[in-house]
């Protein structure tokens, strides 16, 4: 083989600093003559992913009457959640907290999503409200157990079905004054498990200062109380993520509104609650912080939400069953848990 | 008064909505944010070159990645190879395009079919491959798996020398030994010694003794129906040229009016970039611009998901051996009380995962 020539192929060679130190490397990253087409890679990624689909879990909790499933229809402009129309039906309160999950698949611009919307009615609801939030901690530890199982199963699926909480919202009363103590004792329980994004329910009964006040209020609780909600301090990965999610969580909660009623206001239809001395339009952001949340939840920081519960609560999860075992004990393929699906 | 809280979202949000936007919930943008990560993580690619010595493999990588991997090698004369047996050589490098990272490394064989006796020449190669496996395995098994390294090899280009009538003997058996374990896309190298009319020629009895021998080259995946005609048309014509004839250069020439990598002799020149000269450019596409992430997938799917199996087994069969129900085992996994048989049927259906590609699609559920 003859010797090569290269002095004009490589135009400098400079010696840059490698993005992944730490490696053997024998050749320093040069300059290019031509086009290899690397970037082609997330074309080829972006077709397997589309043609995969997404699926997302969203788990929505707070007493009843506080608007969550108007809330997650609104958000996701469909009947998804258990009670498909407004005030018909009987609302029974449970006896104790029910977990249940409702799955459609919908569609936008050629992206399927399978969403799991989790109900838990019951919450709060009862005279004694201790340990309330027992059965939804062992759900969430349940679907986490499923994937463990399945993952470390000899003839694992492919693509695990991922039936793991990604998000929990969390609805707050909006007294005015403060969190609860049910408010509080759940986020302590349940933050370091699942992602919570704390939401001021019905916000149309408080005015924009009464609001701000109320909000500033809750940050400090959380602060105080040492609870992390989403997204959470700790896992911002470097300084783009961490000043776009500082602005986040200034801003939250989030005081929102939903409706399922649209409205004519100034020749549009807007999505909005009439009341005698106007409507309240729940896409404006001058009357509620709706449209925040669906940016925020949806179309920046819905993968996010996935990858935090995939890399960290689940991995946390893990490392803890398999240091209490010291190695997991042989289970049979047939053992499966019941869960609440 | 409301503060109105503005903050950069990663979408640009339109401020006035038309109508049909309204109905927009916004996640189609979900295939934006999953990439958005892997383009800041960026993406490793770790391939693998085989053959004799002086088969053009090192000219092919470089022509390939446009970089110069073997700059401070030296080359062995015969005396000096004698007692070389085959040696496992890693080359890194980081290629940044259009903002996009690739880690790139290139494992090299030399050594390999040099000597007199190549008894089991590629024994060290299986077993490297199967070392990047049980690292992996290791890794994914343990407590911390924030940031395993990825050092399975992901496909190994394999270089049959164009002077023959066909594969050698010591090509099939390396191929039969690597099928099950890499993704083996199988060259013609230094096409430029042969005439179209022998390469046809070549290549179709290459093919016809892979299937003969029953080597399970990697194959290419189906294009779905809804795929544009002109990928379908490529598509086709790719599978067709199996096994690809391909020269590499490093050195550039002058060849009508342009300046292009090739082979200048006597007679002509032979332009690398020329696709009725060779198949270098299919190659290219192929192996980066169409399936680089299809052969990630197939080793992590298939050929890593074998070993996996394999090696579950194996565990069993040893913790059964002892009679001890708490094995202190390494690694921590859940041997499953799975018949022996019951594992084999699933290895074989592993295997023949390998010709076909099922993409779980969605289900619908209702209520």
């Amino acid at each position: 083989m003859l010797a090569s020539n290269l002095p004009w192929l490589l135009l400098h060679s400079r010696n840059r600093q490698s993005p992944f130190p730490g490696l053997g490397h024998s050749g320093s990253g040069s300059t290019l003559l031509g086009y290899i087409g690397i970037d082609t890679i997330i074309e080829q990624m972006r077709k397997k992913t589309m043609k995969a689909g997404f699926d997302f879990n969203i788990m929505i909790v707070g007493h009843s009457g506080l608007g969550k499933s108007t809330l997650v229809n609104t958000l996701f402009k469909s009947q998804v959640s258990r009670w498909s129309s407004g005030w018909g039906g009987e609302h029974k309160i449970p006896k104790t907290v029910e977990i249940k999950a409702v799955s459609h698949v919908i569609e936008e611009g050629g992206v399927k999503m399978k969403l799991t919307v989790i109900d838990t009615p019951g919450f709060g609801d009862q005279i004694n409200n201790e340990n309330c939030w027992d059965p939804i901690s062992k759900y969430i530890n349940e679907q986490y157990e499923k994937f463990l199982k399945e993952e470390v199963n000899i003839a694992r699926k492919k693509r695990i079905p991922d039936t793991r909480v990604h998000c929990c919202l969390y609805f707050i009363s909006p007294t005015g004054h403060s969190l609860r103590q049910l408010d509080i004792e759940f986020m302590k329980h349940l933050s370091r498990v699942v992602n919570i994004i704390p939401v001021i329910a019905k916000s149309d009964t408080m005015t924009p200062d009464e609001k701000n006040e109320f909000k500033h209020r809750v940050r400090k609780e959380l602060e105080t109380h040492g609870i992390e909600y989403y997204p959470q301090n700790e896992f911002d990965d470097d300084m783009e993520d961490k000043n776009e999610n500082d602005k986040i969580r200034e801003a939250m909660p989030f005081a929102v509104v939903g409706s399922d009623k649209e409205f004519q206001v100034n020749g549009k239809r807007v999505l909005g609650r009439k009341t005698a001395w106007g409507v309240v339009e729940v896409e404006n952001p001058n009357h509620c912080e709706f449209a925040l949340l669906r940016d925020f939840l949806i179309r920046s920081h819905l993968q996010d939400l996935k990858e935090v519960t995939h890399n960290i609560h689940y991995e946390t999860y893990r490392a803890r069953r398999l240091n209490d075992n010291g190695g997991l004990h042989p289970i049979s393929a047939n053992n499966t848990q019941e869960s609440n699906l | 008064m409301t503060t109105n809280i503005r903050y950069k979202s990663r979408i640009p949000i339109k401020s006035d909505e038309t109508p049909e936007e309204k109905q927009y919930v916004g996640f189609a943008t979900l295939p934006n944010q999953v990439h958005r990560k892997s383009v800041k993580k960026g993406f490793d690619f770790t391939l693998m070159v085989a053959g004799e010595s002086g088969m053009g493999k090192s000219t092919l990588v470089n022509s390939l990645f446009l970089t110069d991997l073997y700059k401070d090698r030296k080359l062995l004369n015969a005396e000096e190879r004698i007692n070389q047996t085959v040696e496992i050589i890693k080359h890194t490098v980081d290629i940044e395009e259009k903002g996009v990272k690739l880690k790139l490394t290139i494992v090299d064989t030399p050594g390999f079919g040099d000597a007199v006796n190549n008894n089991e020449c590629w024994k060290p190669i299986t077993d490297y491959i199967d070392q990047q496996f049980e690292q992996y395995f290791r890794d994914e098994s343990g407590l911390n798996r924030k940031n395993i390294q990825d050092n399975r090899v992901h496909c190994c280009l394999y270089f049959i020398p164009p002077f023959g009538h066909g594969l050698r003997p010591v090509d099939v058996e390396f191929m039969k030994a690597l099928h099950e374990k890499v993704n083996v896309v199988p060259l013609i190298a230094k096409a430029d010694c042969l005439t179209p009319n022998e390469i046809k020629k070549l290549k179709d009895r290459v093919r016809e003794e892979i299937e003969r021998f029953g080597i399970k080259v990697y194959q290419f995946p189906e294009c779905d129906s809804d795929e544009d005609e002109e990928f379908k048309q490529l598509d086709k014509e790719l599978k067709e040229c199996c096994p690809l004839a391909v020269i590499g250069s490093n050195t550039v020439v002058e060849a009508r009016g342009q300046r292009v990598r090739g082979r200048l002799y006597p007679w002509g020149i032979v332009e690398v970039e020329n696709q009725s000269h060779c198949d270098f450019v299919k190659l290219r596409n192929m192996l980066i611009r169409s399936h680089m992430h299809d052969l990630k997938d197939v080793t992590c799917d298939v050929h890593y998901e074998n070993y996996r199996a394999q090696c579950i087994q194996d565990m069993t069969r040893y913790v059964k051996l002892t009679q001890d129900n708490r094995m202190e085992s390494p690694i921590p996994i859940l041997p499953l009380s799975t018949p022996d048989v019951e594992t084999d049927r699933l290895i074989k259906m592993k295997d023949e995962e390998v010709n076909c590609y099922v993409i779980m699609g969605n289900i619908t559920y209702t209520g």
